[in-house]
């Protein structure tokens, strides 16, 4: 392996990347994944000249392949469960490599043994910007260069496009017919920098994604669709109430059913295998399993919600004078809800493993099925697979341990999926929170801004102390971030309990309540203060960017415009990941029982946006989780169960919810890009609720609001 | 065990199964027809969404011996060979989709409210009860007006 430095550009200058070529007979080159002026771990820079391959470094970098078919191929380390990344990741490359979008492959990379393989946080897109360009800005070179020689012209008198070297006289060359020479290539007589901004012809052009038409011709593969030989069906029987423990198992009637191969017991319910699904169904029910009840069974909402509001830490002393603007919030557990159910394929046998399902964590997946049935991580595949959806719900792999457990058992492969109701009974929430705000105003403006909070964690093993709803300190959200607004001293902390229950990161996690319950009291500082909610923003907030997005939504919603009684707008932003958002909704609530958003005008400004399409589609999401999550979808606890069990009380909103109106707005920016797959939920949350609290004259205050 | 004979996608199939078992296993577990999706089994998330005679069904909730000597036409059958369907290409043109996942189902319940209604106004589109968790919905309703224009 040799490595080639390209002089960084000005926007770059803190990122200089290493781009390696990878000993092979068609042109392959590597950057590492990290952003680091060093070489990456473990790859040793070879003798001037020499053609080495350092095997294994290959697992923390970005490879590029130009193959002899005249595909371009990247092996992508993250996860694709609708957000886009793949679209976006062949943009970069195409753009760089002058290639045709059809003729960039950007499959799931298969779980690696290091380096960053983490799909979350939004980062993917400002996570992989550099190193993709850099990728393919070398290969290009390469290419290039190749053609020069093979027609003994000047390099820098050679163009590129629709993925192929075009001489002057008009030759052409595509990289597929360059490959096997630009691979011995090692100093290029062109430039391998990226192209500046400003001639990009692929990035910032809104595009359609590469993988639409597999979707809409019902191609696209997830991990229920894969045929692998000889896989069964699997379902679970679980338990009535959350982590309820088996008591007793008689499958004699189950076993007895056509088409069941075998009955496993797992840690968390008994698993079917079966012919069938609808046979794996059939056997599941006809299980005789007694359950004791589970360590909540005791517990409702309202001690939930008690122990939480217990459990918030105090405010601080108000600033002498000031005139308090006080708000107290509930939000419910919500499920994440995936349109595609925890589905996981395993095959485990004596000395290996193979799984296939979507993960945000594959590596970490691995390493904890390998835990599972006994065996060394190495002797475990993990293939990525396409997911159908998560808003954070594959950061966690419950259904791939089970599988890998199953298949061990019955040693067949199987292909496990959860059922709805197991989603939404058994799987993961946004954890329930109750917070405080105190907005301190003195001489018409705000000097303090607190906000304390105190939401749900998951105990260990649901047994202990904790379990009964002991108070932790142990996590809960971040203190709060009033960072967005000249609000003077701000401060904030968070309590939290403890209870058996399964949780995990949705959609902005944090943010999704806190930011929302601040966006609400902004509006309620302005009201004591006679202000308009826009107005009283734009002198407040600190960053022009955000105050531009804010704009942007007034001006193109049409701020201010006279609206029936009964509906109204109402607006929110919100910064975070080196991006911010504005939203603007409208509201009618004119029948109170089904209050409907009409319109939803979103702006925002994520740095330079790779696929402007593919960037309003996220805002057009998380639109519709801010509805969703603030007027009527969330989970109730009864008695230590989820009552809801599936999409006809789980109520996320469907089309006659959804607002009639939408647009998406993007700023103009040069700026690197930020992360935006999470960046809309609290400003069209707060949007949400904002415009339903001038709509009814109410004060928002618990969440869901219709319940 | 009975067997029962269908068209499925243009083509005769004959399947032996038990007469009550839900036409989706009946697609994806026996004939490898993995387009409909399973999303609650219980009709209410709508990703399975597929024709019966040209009308709208959840195959979820539909036995088997339902369809026997009808017509069964699930997404892969939309097309006409690599010609898209009106709906599906009105999809593609306004790159409605996010994970896919409900898609497939989304596209088929357009095409029967179409066949319906070839003008729907917003109040028929809000009829469509099939749940996109990705929030796609005012894309959907875009290609919705998109394919009625061009006689989806």
């Amino acid at each position: 392996m040799d490595r080639t430095e390209p002089p960084s550009s000005a926007s770059l200058s803190r990122r200089r990347f290493m781009v390696y070529s990878v000993a092979a007979t068609t042109l392959t080159v590597a950057a590492p994944l990290a952003c680091t002026s060093s070489p990456a771990q473990g790859a040793e820079p070879a003798r001037a000249g020499s053609d080495v391959l350092v095997t294994g470094t290959d697992e923390e970098m970005l490879v590029l392949e130009v193959t002899a078919a005249n595909h371009i191929v990247v092996r992508l380390p993250r996860a694709e469960v609708g957000q886009g990344i793949t679209t976006a990741v062949a943009m970069m490359i195409a753009e760089e490599l002058d290639a045709r979008l059809a003729d960039v492959r950007i499959p799931l990379a298969d779980a690696r043994t290091k380096g960053n393989q983490y799909t979350g946080g939004s980062s993917s897109v400002s996570s992989l910007y550099a190193p993709a360009r850099h990728l393919a800005a070398t290969a290009r070179a390469r290419l290039v260069t190749a053609a020069a020689r093979r027609w003994h012209l000047p390099a820098w008198s050679l163009r590129t496009r629709d993925t192929m070297v075009v001489a002057p006289d008009g030759r052409t060359a595509t990289f597929g017919s360059l490959t096997e020479s630009a691979a011995r290539i090692r100093r290029t007589a062109v430039p391998s920098r990226p192209k500046p901004a400003s001639r990009h012809r692929v990035i910032g052009r809104p595009t359609t994604r590469i993988d639409a038409r597999d979707i809409v011709t019902g191609q696209a593969k997830y991990a229920g669709d894969l045929a692998v030989a000889g896989v069964k069906p699997t379902v679970v029987a679980r338990p009535p109430t959350l982590r309820g423990k088996l008591v007793s198992v008689d499958d004699r009637a189950a076993r007895a059913l056509p088409g069941v191969h075998a009955v496993v017991r797992l840690p968390g319910g008994v698993a079917v295998v079966a012919d069938t699904f609808h046979q794996a169904f059939r056997a599941r029910d006809a299980l005789r399993l007694t359950w004791a009840p589970g360590p909540l069974a005791g517990l409702s909402d309202a001690q939930i919600r008690a122990r939480l509001k217990a459990a918030v830490p105090r405010l601080g002393t108000p600033p002498r004078g000031s005139t308090p603007v006080s708000g107290e919030f509930a939000f419910a557990f919500v499920s994440h809800a995936p349109m595609e159910v925890l589905t996981a394929v395993a095959d485990v046998r004596a000395d290996h493993a193979e799984l296939w399902f979507s993960s945000q964590t594959p590596m970490d997946a691995r390493d904890a099925v390998a835990a599972a049935v006994g065996m060394r991580p190495s002797a475990v595949r993990v293939h990525v697979v396409r997911g159908g959806g998560s808003f954070g719900r594959r950061l966690n792999f419950d259904a791939a341990i089970e599988a890998a457990l199953v298949s061990k058992a019955a040693r067949r492969p199987v292909k496990l999926m959860w059922s709805r109701s197991d989603d939404i009974r058994h799987g993961r929430m946004r954890p329930a929170s109750h917070h405080r705000i105190r907005a301190s105003v003195a001489g018409g403006r705000v000097v303090a801004f607190e906000q304390v909070t105190a939401s749900v964690a998951e105990s260990g093993d649901g047994t202990g102390l904790s379990a009964q709803g002991g108070v932790s300190s142990l996590s809960g959200p971040r203190p709060s971030d009033t960072g967005l607004y000249n609000f003077g001293r701000t401060s904030g902390d968070s309590g939290g309990i403890e209870l058996a229950v399964p949780l995990g990161a949705w959609r902005s996690v944090d943010s999704g309540t806190v930011r929302t319950a601040e966006e609400i009291v902004v509006d309620e500082i302005a009201r004591s203060l006679g202000q308009d909610p826009v107005a009283f923003r734009r002198t407040t907030l600190r960053n022009k960017r955000v105050r531009a997005v804010l704009d942007k939504v007034a001006a193109a919603g049409d701020w201010g415009r006279a609206m029936p009684e009964g509906t109204a707008q109402g607006v929110a932003v919100h910064e975070e990941y080196g991006s911010c958002v504005a939203c603007l909704a409208e509201i009618d609530t004119r029948d109170p029982k089904s209050p409907r958003v009409t319109k939803v005008v979103m702006a925002a400004d994520v740095g330079i946006a790779v696929n402007p399409r593919g960037l309003e589609a996220q805002l057009m999401g998380t639109a519709i989780d801010g509805i969703s999550v603030v007027l009527q979808a969330g989970l109730h606890i009864d008695r230590g169960a989820v009552r809801e069990g599936s999409f006809a009380d789980f109520r996320y909103a469907r089309q006659r919810q959804a607002p009639l109106t939408f647009e998406a707005h993007i700023l103009p920016s040069t700026g690197e890009p930020g992360g935006a797959g999470e960046l809309g939920v609290p400003a069209a949350s707060g949007a949400v609720a904002n415009a339903y609290a001038r709509a009814t004259g109410t004060v928002p205050r618990t969440f869901p609001l219709t319940f | 065990m009975r067997s029962y004979s269908f068209t499925l996608n243009g083509r005769p199939v004959t399947v032996e199964a038990p007469a009550d078992m839900p036409l989706l296993w009946v697609l994806r577990d026996l004939l490898g027809v993995t387009g409909p999706k399973y999303g609650c089994g219980v009709g209410v998330c709508r990703a399975c969404t597929s024709h019966l005679d040209g009308a709208e069904i959840q195959p979820c909730t539909v036995p088997l011996a339902d369809c026997a000597n009808r017509t069964v036409t699930t997404i892969e059958g939309l097309a006409d060979g690599d010609t898209l369907h009106p709906v599906q290409q009105a999809w593609l043109d306004c790159d409605v989709a996010q994970c896919g996942f409900c898609q497939p189902g989304q596209i088929m319940a357009a095409a029967a409210l179409l066949k319906r209604t070839p003008h729907p106004t917003d109040s028929d589109i809000d009829t469509i009860e099939n749940i996109c968790r990705c929030g796609t919905y005012a894309r959907i309703r875009e290609a919705i007006k998109k394919a009625a224009e061009n006689g989806g």
